[in-house]
């Protein structure tokens, strides 16, 4: 989150609505540790990563949905057969991420 | 509002150890503390018992450096898994210290910043020690080792790194002596092979122990066939990680023959 400071700041000194996600756990092989985070802010832009560029996309509409609902939530993405997992990592990694509005 | 995020912003930016402890399951999911070494904690997890325990691990995980997700009863009971809280380490930067303003010392500041060190550039010789020929370096001190160690040397943990680049006896020994009196997890020292074999020599006369001399990587660096400044500073660095990590990597020190040889044929 340290690298995403200053961006974080500008954002809010313009009083934007921003969503912030970071990775908790990582099971098997994964790009980014815990503690790997992104924002998002109202519109849409992106600073930090979370992977390395294989769920950003998908992340991203996860965090704009929280920023509309308020409802922060954990969110999985990984190998896996299952339909839920839409989005995958191609190292065959899972990785977990507690995305929530930046409101605290 | 903001309170939370303020105090750990502040930590960060101030370069202060911070740890944060967020509720991602369980009742409560989102509610945070901000938990400080001295133990100041901000905010709560929703009951006092949890807060206590919750705050006592984060103290623990922040002075390992580690970040990750515990389990706890609702009351904080251990062996109970009702609440998952992340626990997220902020450390302060590791901190490289670079003796010697010499050729190699700008690129290998560079190379520091690059892989997030706090880096200092120290030099007795005021004409070299500018930060005019050091932009770079977080720091630059026209300093002998002494000073530099009495200021740092108590920071000095298995992250930092020493890297001596002096090739002066008058200045690498004493640098050598206070390195290895510190806790500092790498030291590396720059030399021909021959400018070792004499500079061991006067570390043993001045009571350097071979627990000592066992903890210097000199020659410095990894054995690639770097030859310019910035190709050293990358074999430098890249024996620093395989030093943290223990992992196997061909260091000049475990190796014979010339540092500079011709490339190999084909």
């Amino acid at each position: 989150m340290k690298e995403i400071l200053a961006d974080l700041n500008t954002w809010r000194a313009e009083g934007r609505q921003v969503a912030l996600a970071r990775v908790v756990n990582v099971e098997g092989s994964g790009p980014r540790d815990p503690g790997a985070a992104m924002a998002v802010s109202d519109n849409g832009d992106v600073i930090g990563s979370v992977s390395g560029g294989c769920v950003e996309g998908a992340v991203v509409a996860e965090a704009l949905d929280i920023l509309e609902t308020g409802e922060r939530r954990m969110v999985s993405f990984g190998y896996s057969d299952d339909e839920a997992f839409a989005v995958g990592l191609t190292c065959g990694g899972t990785i977990h991420l507690f995305i929530e509005p930046l409101d605290w | 509002m903001s309170e939370l995020y303020d105090r750990l912003r502040e930590a960060i930016v101030d370069e202060r150890p911070v740890a944060l402890a967020t509720v991602i399951e369980g009742h409560n999911a989102g509610a945070k503390l901000v938990v400080e070494p001295d133990g100041y904690v901000l905010g709560t997890l929703g009951h006092p018992e949890l807060d206590r325990i919750v705050s006592r691990d984060a103290v623990g995980e922040l002075a390992a450096g580690r970040t990750g997700v515990r389990h706890y009863g609702a009351e904080g009971q251990a062996r109970e898994t009702d609440v998952s809280v992340f626990i997220e380490s902020f450390s302060p930067p590791p901190i490289m210290l670079v003796f010697g303003a010499v050729d190699f010392t700008a690129a290998l500041a560079r190379a520091g910043k690059l892989l997030g060190f706090n880096v200092i550039v120290a030099d007795a010789r005021s004409v070299f020690a500018t930060v005019k020929r050091f932009p770079m370096a977080d720091r630059v001190m026209v300093a002998w080792p002494d000073e530099v160690f009495d200021h740092y040397g108590d920071r000095l943990g298995p992250h930092d790194a020493v890297c001596i680049l002096t090739h002066d006896p008058k200045f690498d020994v004493p640098a050598v002596q206070r390195a290895v009196a510190t806790d500092v997890g790498y030291i590396g020292v720059m030399g021909s092979r021959r400018t070792h074999a004499t500079r061991l020599e006067r570390l043993h006369e001045v009571g350097v122990d071979q627990k000592g001399i066992d903890r210097l990587m000199a020659p410095i660096g990894l054995d690639i066939g770097s030859r310019t400044p910035e190709e050293t500073a990358i074999s430098v660095c890249a024996e620093i990680i395989a030093n943290r990590t223990g992992h196997a990597a061909p260091s000049l020190r475990d190796s014979e023959g010339p540092i500079h040889r011709p490339p190999a044929e084909g």
